[in-house]
């Protein structure tokens, strides 16, 4: 006999978006359930973010090792590194762990009821909740917020239950390097994991349908990632179609047409992710979809009352941060204020190596939009800081985008060592709608990397201290 | 093929620094020789840069409104290959004979159009006449503020907003860019905009529309000169009226009977008459005054300025030695130096060295003003509107044809009591206008 309970709030999906909400909604006097199956913190905490920047700090530090033991530099010295993936993946595992369990205190001392189980709706409002011990729990909500993510999206003839074959999930899982490994698709996933890999000295190649990589940015922002990969021997095969598996690897088909082969002792697919629609009962709410996802309003409502998505589920950009904004938005709707999801730009990250931040529009896109632009450039090599962490010699620079007319900042694009960290300032200075005046008259800390975005602005302005005007 | 760079060139007279005033060219523009290629203004005078070459803009430094150094590489200019080797010059190493030929040519010469000096100035009611340089910039700001996509706000400005039902883009911003800021919606509720926003929009169009002006050129000059005088100068302001009638009916006469070669006369050259007869006996009125030095330079000429309003703005050209001209010889040439500085033609020689000023507010004229005295100027005679008025006269009201003076002394070196005395004088020579002329 399943119990029955009532609440104001059902969030289904304990990610990046489902979690604020459900802890934002508790704050704000909700009363909350969040039913979650496959671990609280979702795919960014368990399979995504998190796991991946460790792994990836991890490669970067096996790296410098591994340069310092062939070439010593800075006077140090040291004898060859050994990586124990097992034990790399154990750090992580305890790494995720903390996160995840400090998600589930977070969620208690809010006062949101956590339920672990499987939700299956029957109606827009009701849901059937299958917990781990197989009892059952029927849900009544005022309002659903649906935010069950996204899922790696499969290619037929390389599928994962393959050994051979792994998705993002399985490649932070491994507990012994390949020697070899083919990564399909150069986007930001795959590039992240496929450079990681590279780092730890194992033969990476890239098979990418594209003419190029990360086709999200700019040539000028990607080029230094393309010299990085070259130059760490990782094979590059564009505008070339993966076509399936081989004895000893996986057969291709190379931008002349002609079929070739690559030998890899694993394969990561990393072509892309595709909302989670299936299995829990969409079908059943009668909401209207865009495409593949979830069709919302600027509420993040969906056609039916009182259901609402947010996440991966709704669209691109598929970032975490830009579903914890969209929950914490639903919760304050939920909870009676009046909220819009209107912000000026969604920043994006790659820890790629080096990494790409970018924040607005590009010069291009800018000027597609109508507007004249201004744009300054700042090299790192110029910078202090930047060299000092050796970074700047990798060709990455800040660059900043502005209205000519009035010389506010439309975009700001930055590709080097740790520029990642530079976002939160971009980001901050797209939403308040600095001009670059307001940048080159803040006083950023000498020596740091944020002393670039006030020189690109210097630069955009015609008075840069550093480079030549 | 070769590199020329030019750099701001020493226009003289102790410059050290140069405004841009407008770019005739631009990056990648052809350029033939002779070729004005920049305007630039310095505390004396605008000039005209020319090309020393034929070739193509590679770089230009600098945006109208931006005072660079002398010296500054202004624009480099790629050469057509036709120049002999010893003409090429590498960027990067500019050579010194490089500059001081473009100094040569840049500099003012006799086929250089001369350019209206800057002047220092009074605060006139004028009408404002547009800012030429100003124009295209209004122009293509207005253009790109329409395809803003969304206003210029902080994100707790744009809640606040979304949570009183508020539309921003009805809301002028006061920030740079027109931002809007919390005070800026605070003042808009506060002014009853949120009952507006929900009642009928039938009320009124709102004007939200900013425009920002980069001041530059002479209307900084002026607003430089202005402030500079207000700041410095303890302004001792005086108002006396005058009546007019004798010396309305002399001017009458005068014009009635001119010869043909005789120019027509206003009141301005009576003033000037009246100022050249009394400054002998205030020579502190007739002063440069040069406060860092502590000198106090007392003219025995009377180089008469006229406050002048142009197209450009605010300007005041001079009548050289006032004192050695007669009535009809101070009107033809108050009329030919202000005719000048309108039309942009004043010599720099016109347009400076003034040792005292007169504003006349024309037809415009007011009760009273106080004008703002030319440094290093002393004194500023400022003529009000003249009009019929009652005056009591021999124990009943007499209309009567006055005229108010309003004067401002630099009260450091002009006593109170000894501007007053003066003004008197004058008002007395020209109430009896026959002494003007003995």
């Amino acid at each position: 006999m399943s119990k029955t309970k009532k609440t104001d709030v059902l969030i289904v999906g304990g990610g990046p978006a489902g979690y604020p909400c459900a802890i934002r909604a508790a704050q704000l006097g909700l009363k909350v359930i969040l039913v979650d199956k496959s671990g609280l913190g979702g795919t960014c905490l368990n399979r995504g973010c998190i796991p991946s920047k460790a792994v990836i700090h991890a490669a970067s530090r096996f790296e410098e090792i591994s340069t310092h033991a062939s070439v010593p530099a800075m006077g140090i010295s040291c004898a060859k590194p050994k990586v124990d993936m097992k034990a790399l993946t154990g750090w992580k595992d305890e790494l995720v762990g903390k996160l995840t369990s400090g998600v589930a205190m977070l969620l208690k001392s809010a006062g949101a009821e956590v339920l672990n189980g499987w939700a299956e709706f029957s109606d827009a409002k009701t849901c059937t909740v299958t917990l781990q011990d197989g009892d059952t729990v029927q849900i009544s909500a005022k309002n659903v917020v649906l935010a069950t993510g996204s899922t790696e999206v499969e290619l037929p003839f390389l599928p994962f239950d393959d050994p051979h074959v792994i998705s993002s999930t399985g490649a932070l899982e491994l507990e012994k390097l390949p020697k070899t490994l083919a990564v399909i698709g150069a986007g930001y996933i795959g590039l992240e994991l496929g450079i990681a890999f590279a780092k730890l000295g194992v033969k990476v190649s890239f098979i990418e349908a594209l003419d190029r990589i990360l086709p999200l940015y700019d040539t000028a922002m990607t080029r230094p990632i393309s010299r990085w990969l070259k130059t760490h021997g990782v094979d590059m095969h564009l505008s070339s179609r993966a076509r399936g598996l081989t004895r000893s690897g996986i057969a291709f088909e190379d931008k002349k047409g002609e079929t070739q082969e690559l030998a890899a002792e694993k394969i990561l697919v990393a072509v892309g992710r595709k909302p989670v629609t299936q299995g829990w009962g969409l079908e059943n709410m009668a909401i209207d979809m865009a495409g593949a996802f979830v069709k919302v309003d600027d509420q993040c409502a969906t056609s039916m009352r009182g259901v609402y998505a947010i996440g991966d589920l709704i669209g691109e950009p598929m970032l975490a941060h830009k579903g914890t904004a969209q929950g914490e938005m639903v919760a304050e709707i939920l909870a009676g204020h009046r909220c819009r999801f209107d912000p000026v730009a969604i920043p994006a990250v790659c820890f790629t190596e080096p990494e790409i931040v970018g924040v607005g529009l590009t010069p291009d896109e800018a000027k597609d939009a109508g507007e004249a632009v201004i744009t300054g450039k700042f090299p790192l090599a110029a910078l202090g800081k930047a060299l000092s962490m050796q970074g700047g010699t990798d060709g990455g620079f800040v660059r900043v985008t502005a209205r000519k007319g009035d010389h506010v900042i439309l975009g700001i694009h930055a590709v080097g060592k740790h520029v990642a960290e530079l976002s939160g300032e971009f980001a901050l200075a797209l939403e308040m709608g600095a001009r670059l005046e307001d940048i080159a008259g803040t006083i950023h800390v000498h020596p740091t990397l944020s002393e670039g975005f006030a020189e690109s602005a210097l630069v955009a302005l015609g008075q840069p201290l550093h480079i030549k005007a | 093929m070769g590199l020329y760079s030019i750099k701001l060139p020493d226009v003289g007279e102790g410059v050290v620094e140069a405004e841009i005033v407008e770019w005739h060219t631009k990056v990648g523009a052809s350029v033939a020789e002779d070729d004005n290629l920049v305007d630039i203004m310095t505390d004396k005078a605008t000039v005209e840069i020319p090309s020393p070459v034929n070739g193509v803009v590679k770089s230009i430094t600098g945006e109208p409104g931006d005072v660079l150094a002398v010296g500054t590489v202004i624009i480099s200019i790629e050469t057509d290959g036709k120049v002999s080797a010893d003409e090429e010059v590498n960027l990067d190493a500019p050579i010194l004979r490089q500059a001081q030929d473009a100094d040569k040519k840049a500099l003012p010469s006799n086929n250089t159009k001369p350019h209206p000096e800057s002047v220092e100035g009074r605060d006139d009611i004028q009408t404002e006449p547009p800012h030429p340089e100003a124009q295209p910039q209004r122009a293509s700001k207005e253009a790109v503020s329409q395809n803003r996509p969304k206003p210029l706000a902080s994100p707790a400005v744009r809640k606040r907003a979304l949570e009183a039902d508020i539309n921003l883009s009805h809301i002028p911003g006061s920030g740079p860019a027109g931002r809007i800021s919390h005070q800026d919606l605070d003042d808009f509720i506060a002014a009853g905009g949120r009952l507006r926003a929900g009642a009928s929009p039938a009320s009124g169009v709102k004007r939200t529309g900013v425009t920002e002006q980069k001041i530059i050129g002479l209307r900084r000059k002026i607003a430089q000169n202005l402030a500079h005088s207000k700041r410095t100068i303890p302004h001792f302001a005086y108002v006396e009226e005058v009546d007019m009638e004798a010396l309305e009916a002399l001017r009458a006469h005068l014009n009635a009977n001119r010869t043909e070669d005789q120019p027509k006369l206003t009141l301005l050259p009576f003033l000037s008459l009246a100022l050249i007869k009394v400054l002998p006996d205030f020579p502190n009125a007739n002063t440069h005054f040069d406060s860092k030095a502590g000198i106090a330079t007392k003219y025995e000429a009377v180089h008469m300025g006229i406050a002048t309003a142009t197209p450009n703005g605010l300007m005041v050209p001079v009548v050289k030695h006032a004192e050695s001209m007669d009535i009809w010889a101070l009107a033809s040439e108050i009329t030919r130096v202000t005719a000048a500085a309108r039309e942009g033609k004043g010599t720099k020689d016109e347009l400076t060295g003034s040792t005292i000023t007169i504003t006349s507010l024309g037809a415009l004229g007011g009760i009273a003003s106080t004008p703002v005295i030319n440094a290093p100027e002393v004194a500023i005679i400022g003529v009000n509107k003249l009009q019929v008025r009652p005056v009591w006269q021999d124990g009943a009201f007499a209309p009567r044809k006055m005229m108010n003076l309003s004067s401002s002394f630099d009260h450091r070196i002009v006593d109170g009591y000894d501007a007053a005395l003066m003004i008197q004088h004058v008002k007395t020579l020209l109430e009896n206008p026959a002494t003007l002329f003995m």
